[in-house]
């Protein structure tokens, strides 16, 4: 019972935490844009396994890490494309294109994996970031190496929060996207087109959730494999949700969510096999489907969320 | 650009459009195929072959379209009524397992009891199991393409612990798997020494009854109703989170069905591959006959002839048998669009 509380304060468990937040943090953040400019994006699943294929096999085809980011980003954006198309100014319903975006996405990867590597059993490694120590910073016990030793990737997903934060919050662009959301008549009325806002956020949103599946290879992992994503999209959405459309509380989430994720794997260990591992794996979904009813309350969705935009129609 | 509504198609018309849908996924999918190195033509020969070229892959295709049938009949039923159901495939796993349960034994009971006793446990166990996301999206407000998507990781994990816990065969050399249900819970083969089941023709019925339920009850208008507008089918007096609550339940029976009848006519006992996400594919196969209850036959039939074709072309080919997901999910947005296209005309200015 004590072992079980001591994990919290060891290093490695927040070490742990923060790993597996990053990936969630990039996809949240990408779901988080999409939803305030009014459109839920279901896709979310597939881009991440676009962007963890399109990283990494950028990386082991030769490229450099950061050109693998960047490819997996306009990867995720050519989707985000795809799907905007589809449900901004064509207004198909946004649920079936964001499914049919999943599946399109998954399966174009494993097709373009299994042509690009047809004979292999163990799926090949890159070399992929290693964790840059802060100076100074690092050396703070617990939180030095949780925050200030992980890879450049994690660090890049924090300054994500905050660049989104500033934009949708200090800026007109953020305004803008923020009114395509709530009252999308109200852009229009000062001549900016919310079918364009709209279809920049899907974009912009999907870029960010690529990079998130692409943490998965090119920084939590070294190798792409199949089902690598396991559901990480659809937590994202919940996330969205438990966060308030609100950037720092859907970070806060996150961590607090991916804490618990570190936690349970090790309490399966301190359990030795007593309880069914299965039980632990299912936590997480659990925990989201909970996290939704508890906020259902005070959820205060993006008024024109999934409402299509026709210009001149009430 | 904008949409300006049109008058409704004529028949026609409607079925041209999801064959104009079928003919651009093929035209885009032989860039696949071209990328992949190989000849469309010969490609898609061999898959047409593969599906339907002899007796023998017409069954196979007709047995592949089984639990597509009731998958997407699962689908079409909630999405008539704006219920996003994404979960048939832990519906699916519900039935499976409830058949698994109360057929390996448990029952002592003829063949003619048994089989209609776990048709009809299997379709509570399902239907209960999407009751769950339909009460928290009439009382809580949350959105159920979430809640059944999460619930079909749960589903997975939890049918994974119980073939490796209670329901695990003892017999299986360590393997996941359950016992085999009794002789009197198989479902009959419909020619012997190949693989269709009864499972087929019941798959077949259980549409023919969703098409009278959805035309020519009050239940089906209702759906319907609330489907179009459920603002306005409140205003009307209809009873629109009851209507929802009917509609899940009978929408996760039928999905159960699958399991059930992968089960008791093909598999004969539960794995965890039991389904390579028949839940997911039904959702093709709804949209592809626009919701329609006999429709979805064809397009079942249609959607496993993709998949048994492209497992056969593979082998010979060597094009990756993934080419049968990515056709699928582009018949999927290709048909979206379709869809609207029937309904709007596109005005550029």
């Amino acid at each position: 019972m004590i072992e079980a509380f001591e994990i919290l304060f060891t290093a490695s468990f927040w070490v742990a935490a923060i790993r597996i937040a990053s990936p969630l943090i990039f996809a949240t953040m990408g779901e988080l844009i999409c939803e305030r400019a009014g459109v839920l994006n279901l896709g979310i699943e597939g881009i991440m396994v676009v962007g963890a294929f399109a990283g990494w096999l950028t990386v082991y085809m030769g490229g450099d890490l950061w050109f693998g980011v960047a490819v997996a980003a306009l990867a995720g954006a050519a989707f985000g494309l795809l799907h905007a198309t589809l449900t901004v100014p064509l207004g198909l319903s946004q649920h079936v294109v964001g499914i049919g975006i999943t599946l399109l996405a998954t399966s174009l990867t494993y097709f373009t994996y299994r042509i690009v590597l047809p004979e292999v059993t163990s799926p090949p490694r890159i070399e992929p970031f290693q964790p840059l120590p802060v100076p100074l910073l690092s050396d703070i016990p617990v939180v030095g190496p949780a925050l200030f030793n992980q890879t450049p990737l994690t660090y890049l997903a924090f300054a994500t929060v905050a660049v989104v934060a500033w934009v949708l919050y200090r800026t007109p662009l953020g305004l803008a996207v923020r009114a395509a959301g709530e009252n999308p008549s109200a852009v229009e009325a000062q001549g900016i087109s919310v079918n364009a806002v709209r279809m920049g956020a899907v974009m912009v949103g999907s870029a960010l959730m690529a990079i998130g599946g692409a943490f998965l290879t090119m920084s939590a992992f070294n190798s792409f494999f199949f089902e690598m994503i396991n559901g990480r999209g659809w937590i994202c959405i919940a996330l969205v949700v438990f966060g308030s459309w609100r950037p720092g509380k859907a970070l806060l989430g996150a961590i607090l969510f991916a804490a618990f994720d570190a936690y349970q794997v090790r309490l399966q260990q301190l359990t030795g096999g007593v309880v069914p591992y299965q039980l632990f794996l299912m936590m997480p979904f659990v925990l989201s489907i909970l996290a939704l009813v508890v906020m259902s309350r005070r959820a205060a969705y993006p008024k024109a969320l999934m409402i299509p935009y026709q210009k001149g129609e009430r | 650009m904008r949409l300006e509504a049109k008058p409704a198609p004529t028949l026609a018309v409607t079925l041209l459009f999801p064959l104009g849908a079928v003919v651009v996924t093929v035209v885009l999918s032989s860039l696949l195929v071209l990328a992949a190195g190989a000849s469309p033509f010969s490609v898609f020969g061999l898959v047409v072959k593969g599906a339907a070229g002899s007796p023998f892959a017409l069954v196979e295709t007709l047995t592949r379209a089984t639990p597509l049938i009731f998958t997407g009949l699962a689908v079409a039923v909630a999405f008539r009524a704006k219920l996003w159901n994404i979960g048939a495939e832990a519906q699916l796993y519900a039935g499976a397992v409830i058949t698994v349960v109360l057929g390996t034994g448990a029952l002592p009971l003829p063949a003619l009891v048994l089989i209609p006793l776990l048709m009809i446990v299997s379709m509570v166990a399902g239907g209960l199991l999407l009751l769950g996301p339909a009460i928290l999206k009439t009382r809580f407000g949350v959105d159920e393409v979430v809640t059944t998507l999460l619930l079909n990781f749960i589903m997975l994990l939890f049918v994974s612990m119980l073939l490796e816990g209670v329901l695990k065969d003892p017999m299986g050399l360590g393997w996941p798997q359950s016992q085999r249900v009794v002789a009197e819970a198989r479902l009959p083969r419909l020619v012997q020494g190949w693989r269709l089941h009864a499972g087929f023709l019941i798959a077949v019925l259980a549409a023919v009854a969703v098409w009278v339920v959805m035309k020519k009850t009050t239940l089906g208008y209702e759906m319907r109703a609330v489907g179009q507008n459920a603002e306005a089918a409140r205003f009307a007096g209809i009873p629109v989170n009851g209507v929802l609550m009917k509609t899940a339940f009978l929408s996760g029976g039928l999905a159960a069905l699958a399991g059930f009848s992968e089960v008791a006519g093909l598999k004969g006992n539960l794995t965890l591959d039991l389904s390579p996400g028949f839940g997911y594919t039904g959702i093709v196969v709804a949209m592809l006959a626009m919701l329609n209850p006999l429709g979805v036959v064809l397009a079942a039939i249609f959607v496993a002839g993709i998949f048994v074709g492209a497992d056969a072309m593979s082998r010979t080919a060597g094009v990756p048998s993934y080419i049968a997901e990515v056709m699928v999910a582009t018949a999927l947005l290709t048909m979206v669009v379709a869809i609207m296209l029937t309904r709007f005309r596109v005005r550029w200015r």
